[in-house]
């Protein structure tokens, strides 16, 4: 292996990614984007995740001049969102459409309310608003208490599983896609035609992307601190350290998918089958914590899990090298045999 | 010809084939390639040339045969000794024209200053475009000055100049003739005609992935057309004149004879008064050649 030949890659692969302006600018703006919108979204508090539609309410009115027939406990929880409807028929639709989870008619008393059987949502806000109606006498059968130490926003837990999903898009498609295309176009046989080895090249390849990798992370995770002021509880070095070994695994894979093959479209979807999955079962949005246990078993066969539990250990529980280094170990050894698959299978005109 | 009867080949190219499921792409060749000769690789669209060439050149395996450099089987130094322009090449995206000479160079053990190869190619003006923005004879020149960059011993061009305009084409000539000058061996496929008269030494016509014939420009057309064509108007030519030496026939206002024996001929019609001022003589062509090998135009 020369250093000279993979360095004249490596070099030419970075100097494409900045001069490829709009690439470059889009892999910047698009997680950007993403963090500043969910941050302004959740900042400082949840998402209402249920909807109760109330009629008739005007447009001039707003809907909280509406619910003075329901219980304060029920109108003041803060999971649920109000939405107001002009007539019963709207409601219902909305109700049909699973628009709304539950819809209640202003001012009846005994409260008159319309809930869809197929919906589970409704069936939690009927509940809801059963018990608030009629509370039961609860007496000491239950003890609230409040969690002691770290409380963290779901910004906070959301931002390492953006930067995740972000590697995860730029090493798949900046390798995988970009290589089936010079392999298409010729380029590659053009390299062929020279000295260069295909271990050189795809190590080049491979050092490129996790130095752009590297580099994006870092910028828009600067960008949105500022904004958005996360809070770190781990390492900025450890953390810096999980990113590096996912970006290393991450455009393995990359490689994978590169090493043979002549069509883009057909590149393409094989990049959606491995990115689709990976990104709602690897918890990039949400947690697949009640998930059934086959599910949560199939979600570790994706390298952005791995990532994205170490991440977070580090980040938002504040925990060392040690307790990550099972996702590291995994990271590494995943990485290695997508090397030596994408190295075995590599063809440079096949 | 067979590759053992060469004293001093370059590059020995015996009984291969490249099979394509039920397609013989290249169906049992064997040649010599000669150290700092032009050899001329034609043929038909379809025939095998870039097939051929892109086993002799190693991008591609052979399904079966050998193919022996210097001698010994190919080796890592092969990739050091040769430069090659492919037929279709897309060059690396956003980079400048003296970057990607720059880039590629630094791929060799040694090259040719970039400056210098630039001078050479006629690519000064342009060094600092990207890649793209170049037109088609530049780019072409650019993809010549790549297969030249390692100072290689043996250059492969596949068909250098198509789509190049008549003006670029022999701009590109010019610098083939250049290198053809240092010593180098050559090997070349092209469509043109002209381009294989004027640059090759030693020539194979490829058809259905066969060589159907091999050997020098003249010797192929001597030996397989030996037959020129003279045109005469026919107000010229004389009522009774028997043409000993060739077949004559009608062809609009001409007659044309078909004559092995062209100085004969001519003597005859200059005997019987004929002002040769009219006359046309057409010798053979390479073209003619290839038309009666294998029943095809070169660009069919």
């Amino acid at each position: 292996m020369r250093f000279k030949r993979l360095w004249a890659i490596f070099n030419t692969r970075n100097r494409e990614f900045f001069r490829d302006r709009e690439a470059f600018g889009w892999n910047f703006l698009f997680p950007f984007l993403i963090i500043l919108g969910f941050g302004v979204i959740f900042k400082g508090d949840y998402l209402s995740p249920f909807k109760v539609g109330v009629f008739p309410v005007p447009h001039t009115v707003s809907v909280a001049q509406s619910i003075d027939n329901l219980p304060d406990s029920f109108t003041a929880f803060k999971a649920i969102a109000w939405v107001g409807v002009e007539n019963r028929i709207h409601g219902v639709e909305k109700l049909k459409h699973h628009k709304i989870d539950l819809l209640v008619e202003a001012g009846t008393q005994p409260v008159r309310y319309w809930v869809s059987d197929s919906s589970p949502s409704g069936a939690i806000v009927e509940r809801l608003l059963k018990e608030a109606l009629a509370p039961p006498d609860s007496g000491d059968r239950f003890e609230k208490k409040d969690i002691q130490g770290l409380q963290i926003r779901y910004i906070d837990w959301l931002f390492p599983g953006i930067l995740g999903m972000n590697m995860m898009f730029s090493a798949l498609y900046g390798v995988g896609w970009v290589v089936v295309r010079y392999r298409k176009n010729g380029v590659l046989k053009r390299l062929k035609a020279t000295p260069l080895t295909a271990f050189e090249y795809l190590s080049a390849q491979l050092l490129s992307r996790i130095f752009l990798l590297m580099f994006t992370l870092v910028v828009v995770w600067l960008g949105c601190n500022l904004i958005l002021d996360f809070k770190i509880y781990g390492c900025l070095t450890n953390l810096f350290v999980v990113f590096l070994a996912g970006s290393a695994c991450m455009t393995a894979l990359g490689l994978v998918i590169a090493s043979r093959g002549t069509s883009e479209e057909f590149a393409n979807g094989i990049l959606n089958f491995i990115c689709w999955p990976m990104m709602f079962l690897s918890e990039v949005w949400f947690s697949i914590e009640g998930a059934p246990a086959w599910l949560k078993t199939s979600a570790k066969i994706f390298p952005l899990t791995h990532v994205l539990t170490a991440a977070r250990k580090v980040m938002n529980e504040g925990q060392g090298l040690l307790a990550v280094m099972p996702e590291l170990g995994i990271l590494a050894t995943m990485t290695l045999t997508f090397l030596l698959v994408g190295a075995a299978l590599f063809s440079w005109n096949k | 010809m067979r590759a053992t009867d060469c004293a001093d080949p370059l590059m020995e190219i015996i009984d291969v084939e490249k099979h394509y499921k039920r397609l013989r792409a290249v169906d049992g060749v064997s040649l010599a390639i000669w150290r700092g000769s032009c050899f001329g690789l034609l043929g038909p669209n379809g025939a095998g040339k870039t097939t051929l060439i892109e086993v002799i050149e190693d991008i591609i395996a052979p399904t079966a045969g050998t193919i022996l450099y210097k001698g010994e089987r190919r080796a890592a130094q092969f990739r050091q000794e040769v430069g090659i322009m492919f037929q279709q090449t897309a060059l690396l995206s956003f980079l400048t024209v003296a970057e990607t000479l720059e880039t590629f160079s630094r791929l060799y053990d040694t090259t040719e200053p970039v400056a210098r190869l630039m001078k050479r190619c006629h690519l000064g003006e342009v060094k600092n475009q990207l890649n793209d923005k170049i037109s088609g004879g530049q780019k072409q020149r650019l993809l010549l000055a790549l297969a030249l960059l390692n100072r290689p011993e043996l250059v492969f061009l596949d068909e250098p100049s198509t789509g190049l305009d008549p003006q670029a084409r022999r701009n590109l000539w010019e610098i083939i003739k250049s290198v053809k000058s240092q010593g180098r061996t050559i090997v070349l496929t092209t469509h043109y005609m002209e381009e294989a008269e004027k640059l090759c030494d030693d020539i194979a016509i490829m058809d259905q992935g066969r060589i159907i014939a091999r050997g020098a420009p003249q010797d192929l057309i001597r030996t397989h057309c030996k037959r020129a064509t003279l045109s005469v108007p026919k107000d010229q030519f004389p009522q009774k004149i028997d043409i000993r030496h060739g077949f004559c026939r009608e062809r609009g206002n001409r007659i044309q004879i078909r004559t092995e024996n062209v100085n004969a001929v001519v003597g005859q019609l200059l005997s019987n008064g004929v002002d040769m001022r009219g006359v046309n003589v057409k010798t053979p062509t390479l073209e003619d050649v290839f038309l009666k090998l294998t029943g095809r135009s070169l660009r069919e």
